[in-house]
């Protein structure tokens, strides 16, 4: 579904250029869920930007389906850092802008399934600064599924939570994700994150980042996986992992 | 916090009418026959409205408007573009930078030679003056969007026209409203001297004619009516941004 191969991705800054990412692969089936670690400024993010076709400057191979990023084409759900979402547009239709720019027609009964598990059917008419961060995070999400993408992509999609909130909403998260199994690249800081959510767990390196270990998660799945000892055994195994893998 | 239109009114009426009473023991205490009292004013401007000052005010109002609509329909669009497309920005802004602080009211006499005296010359000097506000402001609301809003509709394939329509307009709203306030501030001054050249009708010329002829109860009329005016217009911009910019105010 995604297929990445040496991609390079160079910023020209006033310094001179910047490579932030360099030979980087990345291999994904359609419905898988793998979760992109590596240090700060490794690129990350970067390879995102090229997946959602923001960044259109690389060099390499970048492939959606079997072919090149193209947006207009593709339909691809992008979760930014700070949520994209627009203040003067209410929640609903926050939740249906990617229907509305593709032009996709209402489907009235799955946006209201959505909205109702996301818990944003109340909340319709809301702006977006009348909500917390944990429901405009919500709203983030209803908008990605919404428009039923054949790729989702999201940024450190849960940082700015506080940390209930982040159980709870990586949770309705799972819930939806689960009922759809749309294949997503997701990045994140957090090793516990990317061990309760990923299916796949991909370790970069440092600046130009690349793809330095790639680790099945064998405990992908299981239900109260928060709560069982080998949840946090993965997790200290992982990070030793991503401490011999940076050293 | 939020104040309903009525409480907002009854806060407008309760200034105004401190000011009047601050004026009012200022002419009692100076007692002096330039400075006439509120009352006196007021007596001035019931008796004579209709048959003297209306036709002032109109016709100031009616520059004010067509000025500061002038200066958007001009600004906005050119802000907007620069804000949004960065070559436009490249290109436009030394010529901005440089334009900006030249005192544009000593062009006054060069407008008036070139588009006579006439109502044109008022209104273009207005829209010189204020048109520049816009532009900068514009410019820079669009260049403060969050990069994420822009990054979610480029990956919904959005094309810029849709981004432009559908972000940079409605983004720029509040700042618009802002910048519309700044300029009617700008635009009453400018209107007040425009108004002292090659005309007969207009508040400027009032209040100087009445001056010059020593009416100060029909002098301190005309500014009494200004401030009135701009108040109006400073309401009537808050009433339509609370309607326009709903998703601002909404609690």
């Amino acid at each position: 579904m995604i297929d990445v191969r040496g991609l390079s991705v160079t910023y020209k800054t006033d310094k001179g250029n910047y490579p932030a990412v360099q030979g980087f692969d990345l291999h994904m089936e359609k419905g898988d869920i793998c979760a992109l670690i590596g240090p700060s400024g490794c690129g990350k993010s970067t390879v995102l930007y090229v997946l959602s076709g923001i960044i259109t400057d690389y060099q390499g191979k970048a492939l959606i389906g079997g072919k090149p990023v193209d947006p207009k084409k593709q339909s691809i759900g992008l979760i930014p850092q700070g949520y994209g979402l627009l203040d003067w547009a209410n929640v609903y239709k926050n939740a249906t802008l990617g229907r509305h720019v593709k032009q996709l027609g209402v489907k009235e009964p799955y946006i209201e399934h959505i909205l109702t598990k996301l818990g944003l059917d109340t909340l319709k008419t809301k702006f977006p600064r009348q909500l917390s961060g944990g429901q405009q995070q919500r709203v983030s999400i209803a908008r990605s599924f919404i428009m039923q993408p054949d790729i989702l992509l999201m940024d450190e999609p849960f940082s700015a939570l506080d940390a209930i909130t982040r159980e709870e909403i990586q949770d309705l998260f799972l819930s939806v994700w689960n009922e759809f199994s749309t294949s997503t690249l997701f990045v994140t800081h957090s090793i516990e994150e990317a061990v309760y959510l990923g299916r796949k767990i991909a370790i970069m390196s440092p600046s130009p980042g690349r793809i330095l270990k790639e680790i099945e998660n064998p405990l992908f799945g299981r239900s109260n996986l928060r709560l069982s000892d080998a949840f946090y055994s993965f997790v200290v195994e992982i990070r030793e992992m991503v401490k011999e893998v940076w050293a | 916090m939020k104040k309903s239109g009525k409480s907002g009114a009854l806060s407008y009426i309760k200034v105004v009418a401190a000011v009047l009473i601050i004026w009012q023991l200022f002419a009692m205490a100076l007692n002096i026959a330039f400075i006439p009292s509120p009352i006196e004013v007021l007596s001035n401007i019931c008796e004579k409205f209709i048959s003297k000052i209306a036709v002032h005010t109109l016709l100031s109002l009616w520059r004010i408007f067509a000025g500061v609509i002038a200066s958007i329909l001009v600004g906005v669009p050119l802000g907007l573009c620069m804000g949004y497309f960065p070559e436009w920005n490249k290109r436009l802004s030394p010529l901005l930078y440089f334009t900006y602080p030249i005192p544009k009211i000593a062009l006054l006499p060069l407008v008036m030679l070139i588009f006579g005296l006439g109502e044109f010359s008022k209104i273009f000097m207005i829209m010189l003056i204020v048109v520049f506000q816009i532009v900068v402001s514009m410019r820079d609301t669009v260049r403060s969007i969050p990069k994420d809003t822009f990054y979610s509709m480029i990956s919904l394939g959005a094309r810029r026209w849709a981004i432009f329509r559908m972000v940079v307009i409605p983004a720029s709203l509040p700042t618009l409203f802002s910048s519309i306030r700044v300029s009617l501030g700008t635009a009453l001054s400018v209107l007040f001297f425009t108004e002292t050249f090659g005309t007969q009708y207009g508040l400027g010329y009032f209040i100087m004619d009445s001056w010059m002829r020593v009416n100060y109860a029909d002098m301190f009329s005309g500014i009494l009516i200004l401030g009135m005016m701009g108040l109006l217009l400073f309401g009537f911009v808050d009433i339509f941004e609370r309607i326009v910019c709903r998703w601002k105010t909404s609690e």
